[in-house]
């Protein structure tokens, strides 16, 4: 199938975005990965598209002690090929190198798949693990929210009209942390079944259950067992699914060395 | 002369199509553009059921929309079986008075693009009345509800034979019986489907580009759906990339597009996409079993009792018609292996779903699946490896040719061996090794499969089934040109076969001439003789015994005209290496072709009226069909915590015969093979109760890739079939058939210590942790 007919906008710079954006029917298109599809699916029938991802405040990458900072424009393959600062445990690195396939890396970004907000999506669940912050810019000025906030189902998020995802805060992980994150895949590359990352340093612990088809649960601190997990998992899982997520969990959690 | 040592049978020589092929330069169909040409889009059906009361073309638009009123003059693709029974189907190109399924096509939209004709679809309104969909094919046996209002049942046809059945009313020392179900699949080649049409003003002619197997089996149709002389008909599959039986039928869209263009007086193209395939058109493979084997305490087979179920959806394709699947369950459910008693009934059900085609290994990947999972179980209830039980029932070395339970003639063989080297390289031994120091959650299992698989089967075998497709004599145009090139022209069409290179090798085996200078003219109506097209492993079989028996008769022409050159009795000469050769001397074959077509005045007037031009039918010394076949062993790991599979090893041992280009028979092997393994694991298109498809996209139906699919080892064996010109056979769709039953055994072989079975394809870890979990009753 091929797209209904769509207004494609070129803004020059943030500014122009943000107002273009502010419209009724518009939307962001970076790398189009799954925007893409849901056009052509006829899914999606935006009456503009404003490209974004050639916006200089969307593609660098900074870092300081606490954080790496990474452009929401910057793609999968770039973070998976070390194109940006480790934040410990190559733990970036590792989960973009494991995002859907290469072709997909190499135009997908961070920031389009934050703001799809697939339940299955990687960055959806691991960065709500590592308690990373979205920094929104928008017709009001600049805000900041957490990962975990910023989800707020199966394909919502807590953007405005006329709010851009520029920059995704990671904090860094210290040298002494554990990772873990297991996915469920029939093959590599496909839409994960059951996912679980896991993040245990002195400072926190964060356990995070994913592909729920809402938004990712985030298990606080307490809850590090996998009975207190089963007790918080959605009632009208069927068995199957129950006992992927759970030996997911397990599997992170042994893989971060709990 | 050029060296042309090693180009003839048995040579791997490299592809001569693969140059075009990987330098982006070959011409599919889609890279056609005609002068005028316009765009196609399918308003297709959202329900699966559903009287149509009303359809409204969008205001404005309505010169651009089609519907079947329009079509008025346009019949229904019908395609009958002889077999007694047998309830056709009338197929509408577009729907009339009802949908039969989702993504049947309603109406037809012209515009300048194809999002713009996607534009007219959108405002195309149609009112329904929805009616309960048949959706699962055991259901379909009892619904009240009928597919084809007319019909008494939604059966389009059920058989029935029955060998000495009376042995089955005495208890077996082992009886196994099982339900085993495959799910329903769509064939996915790199290319899908599609058509460009357009009327030759100056031939008075329709010119059809299609991406086809068999460019006269679809005039044939087309003329039948539009009332045309076949003289008025071309159809040209131009290059096709794959096509493994989805492009072995007419379809609905070529009879639209061919109206169409004539309608509006310029072309008009319609490129099938992925959702299109999916959803509506290429569906094929579901059966269910219910079998019952029975045999002695140490295995050996008494017989086989089942009934088996086809879902063969809607309609009736044409040409293999909706019962070919079903009906061939019956004939080869024995196998390759030898019984006294054999009971099978089957149907071809009708439902609410997409008509199922032939796809590579027709019926018999869910045979093969079928007879050896309970060959396995057969085995445990023995005590025995199963590799033991299935050598001990395989039809000896000794006996062959042999006529099996159900007449089919396995002419050549030796299926012991094959096991025996499958097996000894898959090495049991070292898996029970393995097995013992396993822990954890992931489990090691070791199973194998046999198959032989029927080929080049002709006159007879399809007159039986009375389908409006019957291949005869199989024939090839040889021609030289006056430069001594040597051209073949055959009706089949290669589409990834490599047949442009293996067809010329066996003209280069006869003639010797260089494979530079054969080329392979193929697909195209307007330039080759009549073929039933690629289908069933065939062509290296016919169409190359076609183009062997041209190449002799051209040879007896050629040695005529060099006898004279070479000024000796014609009884003196002999034609090869490129070369007419005599008592005293050779002449190059192209010289003769250059006397003959360009210097006359050195030939008698009386010598090769004929010329160098031939077309020559051929048939196999029985058309009973060449049977290769093949041992698949595989080693895979089960992760019972998470339910999936990976595969560690594979091995095959198959018997091609005289393999022609054995690097090409390898990747023939290998990618059905790929093709086996989506079926066993991947694969799968459900329906919800509404008759959905579920599986709209390759996001939902997962095809394997580089990621799943090993590099199998192959090993060869090759006996020359007695029936075929060079002792080859075909091989085409046997690694497709294969794997789903080996996988299976594997992975039952893995959970057996649990006490669990795998009874569905394809096994997915849904599958075989919901079958984990019912065990341990959770």
């Amino acid at each position: 199938m091929k797209a209904a007919a769509f207004d494609f906008a070129h803004p020059e710079s943030l500014e122009q975005a943000i107002a273009l954006l502010a419209n009724d029917g518009a939307r962001a298109f970076a790398g189009g990965q799954s925007l893409g599809p849901m056009l052509n699916l006829r899914l999606a029938r935006p009456r503009t598209l404003a490209r974004v991802n050639h916006l200089p405040e969307l593609g660098g990458v900074t870092d300081d002690a606490g954080a790496v900072t990474i452009g929401a424009g910057v793609t999968h393959s770039t973070i998976a090929d070390g194109g940006v600062p480790d934040i410990g445990g190559d733990i970036l690195a590792r989960v973009a190198g494991g995002i859907a396939y290469r072709a997909v890396r190499n135009r997908g970004t961070i920031g389009g798949s934050l703001c799809h907000a697939d339940p299955a999506a990687d960055w959806v669940t691991v960065l709500t693990a590592l308690d990373a912050a979205v920094l929104l810019r928008g017709p009001n000025g600049t805000r900041a929210l957490p990962v975990a906030d910023f989800i707020l189902g199966p394909f919502r998020t807590a953007l405005n009209p006329g709010e851009i995802l520029c920059a995704v805060r990671v904090p860094r992980v210290g040298d002494a942390a554990g990772w873990g994150y297991v996915k469920a895949c029939r093959k590599p590359g496909d839409f994960a079944h059951a996912m679980a990352a896991v993040l245990l340093s002195p400072r926190t612990r964060r356990i995070v259950i994913g592909a729920l088809g809402g938004k990712p649960l985030l298990l606080r601190d307490g809850a590090a067992t996998i009975e207190e997990a089963a007790r918080a998992l959605p009632v009208a899982d069927d068995a199957v699914s129950r006992q992927m997520r759970l030996v997911t969990l397990r599997r992170a959690l042994a893989e971060a060395g709990a | 002369m050029r060296q042309t040592v090693g180009e003839g049978i048995g040579q791997s020589v490299t592809r001569v199509e693969d140059d075009r092929y990987l330098r982006g330069k070959g011409e599919f169909l889609a890279d056609i553009r005609l002068s005028g040409m316009r765009d196609l889009a399918f308003l297709r059906s959202p329900i699966a059921h559903a009287r149509i009361r009303a359809i409204r073309k969008p205001v404005g638009a309505e010169v651009s929309v089609f519907t079947a009123a329009d079509l008025a003059s346009v019949r229904p693709i019908v395609a009958v079986s002889g077999l007694p029974g047998f309830k056709p189907s009338a197929q509408p190109v577009l729907a009339d008075i009802k949908v039969r399924h989702v993504g049947e096509p309603i109406a037809v939209c012209v515009a300048a693009s194809r999002a713009e004709a996607e534009d007219l679809v959108d405002k195309i309104e149609v009112d329904f009345d929805e009616l309960p969909a048949v959706v699962d094919m055991r259901a379909s046996l009892k619904s009240d509800v009928r597919v084809h209002e007319h019909w008494d049942d939604n059966v389009f046809l059920e058989t029935f034979v029955a060998i000495e059945p009376e042995r089955f009313d005495t208890p077996a020392p082992i009886v196994v019986r099982r339900r085993l179900r495959t799910a329903r699949q769509c064939m996915s080649p790199l290319e899908g489907r599609g058509v460009v049409a357009t009327w030759d003003r100056r031939l008075e002619q329709l010119l059809v580009y299609t991406s086809t197997q068999m460019p006269h089996i679809v005039r044939t149709g087309l003329a039948g759906c539009l009332g045309l002389p076949e003289s008025r008909i071309r159809v040209v599959a131009p290059d096709v990339g794959g096509g493994f039986g989805y492009k072995g039928i007419l379809l609905a869209e070529e009879v639209c597009a061919a109206w169409l263009c004539r309608k509006l007086g310029h072309p008009v193209r319609w490129v099938e996409d992925r959702r299109e395939q999916l959803t509506g058109n290429a569906n094929c493979r579901e059966h269910d079993y219910d079998i019952t084997v029975h045999a002695e305490a140490d295995g050996t087979l008494i017989g086989i009792d089942a009934e088996a179920v086809v879902d063969a959806g809607a309609y009736s394709a044409y040409p293999f018609s909706a019962c070919l699947e079903a009906a061939q369950v019956a004939s080869i459910l024995p196998g390759p292996y030898v019984m006294r008693s054999y009971r099978c009934r089957t149907f071809s059900a009708a439902t609410n779903k997409p008509p199922i085609l032939p796809y590579r290994g027709v019926a018999r990947a869910g045979v093969c699946f079928a007879l050896e999972v309970c060959l396995d179980a057969v085995a445990r209830e023995a005590g025995l490896e199963p590799h033991e039980v299935r050598s001990r029932n395989l039809v000896p070395a000794e006996a062959m040719p042999y006529d099996n339970i159900t007449a089919k003639h396995f002419d050549s063989g030796d299926y012991r061996e094959c096991l025996r080297r499958a097996i000894e390289a898959i090495d049991i031994p070292g898996v029970r090794r393995r097995q013992t120091e396993t822990t954890g959650p992931l489990r090691i299992g070791v199973g194998s499969a046999i198959f032989c698989e029927q080929a080049a089967h002709g006159t007879s075998v399809y007159a039986g089934w009375g389908i409006p497709m019957v291949p005869g004599f199989e024939q090839a145009t040889a021609r030289m040109t006056p430069d001594g090139g040597l051209e073949l022209r055959v009706g089949i069409q290669s589409h990834g076969q490599g047949l442009e290179t293996t067809l010329a090798q066996v003209a280069h085996e006869v003639l010797g001439l260089p494979l530079a200078d054969i080329r392979v003219v193929h697909g195209d109506t307007a330039l080759t003789p009549y073929s039933t097209g690629t289908w069933g492993s065939r062509c290296m079989v016919t169409a190359g015994g076609a183009v062997g028996t041209a190449c002799r008769d051209l040879a007896e022409r050629i040695a005529v005209i060099g006898a004279h050159l070479l000024q000796t009795p014609i009884d003196t000469v002999r034609v090869g290496n490129g070369c007419v050769t005599g008592p005293a001397g050779s002449v190059p074959i192209a010289e003769v072709a250059r006397t003959w077509y360009l210097r006359p005045q050195d030939l008698p007037g009386d010598v090769a009226a004929g010329g160098l031009e031939v077309t020559s039918g051929y048939k196999t010394k029985r058309d009973s069909g060449t049977f290769s076949y093949a041992a698949h062993a595989a080693v895979v790991s089960v992760d019972t915590e998470l339910g999936t599979i990976r595969i560690l090893d594979y091995v095959i041992c198959e018997d091609g015969g005289t393999l022609v280009n054995p690097m090409i028979v390898d990747g023939q092997i290998i990618g059905g093979t790929a093709q086996g393994i989506g079926t066993a694991l991947y694969e799968e298109m459900p329906y919800d109760n509404a008759g959905q498809p579920l599986g709209s996209t390759l996001a939902d139906y997962l095809l394997p890739s580089a990621t799943e699919v090993p590099e199998p080892r192959i090993e060869h064996m090759t006996t020359p079939s007695p029936l075929s010109m060079f002792g080859q056979k075909g091989i085409g769709e046997g690694g497709a058939i294969g794997p789903p039953a080996a996988i299976a055994n594997a992975v039952n072989d893995a959970l057996s210590p649990l006490g669990v079975e795998i009874s569905e394809l394809p096994i997915t870890p849904h599958r075989v942790l919901s079958a984990l979990l019912a065990r341990t009753g959770k």
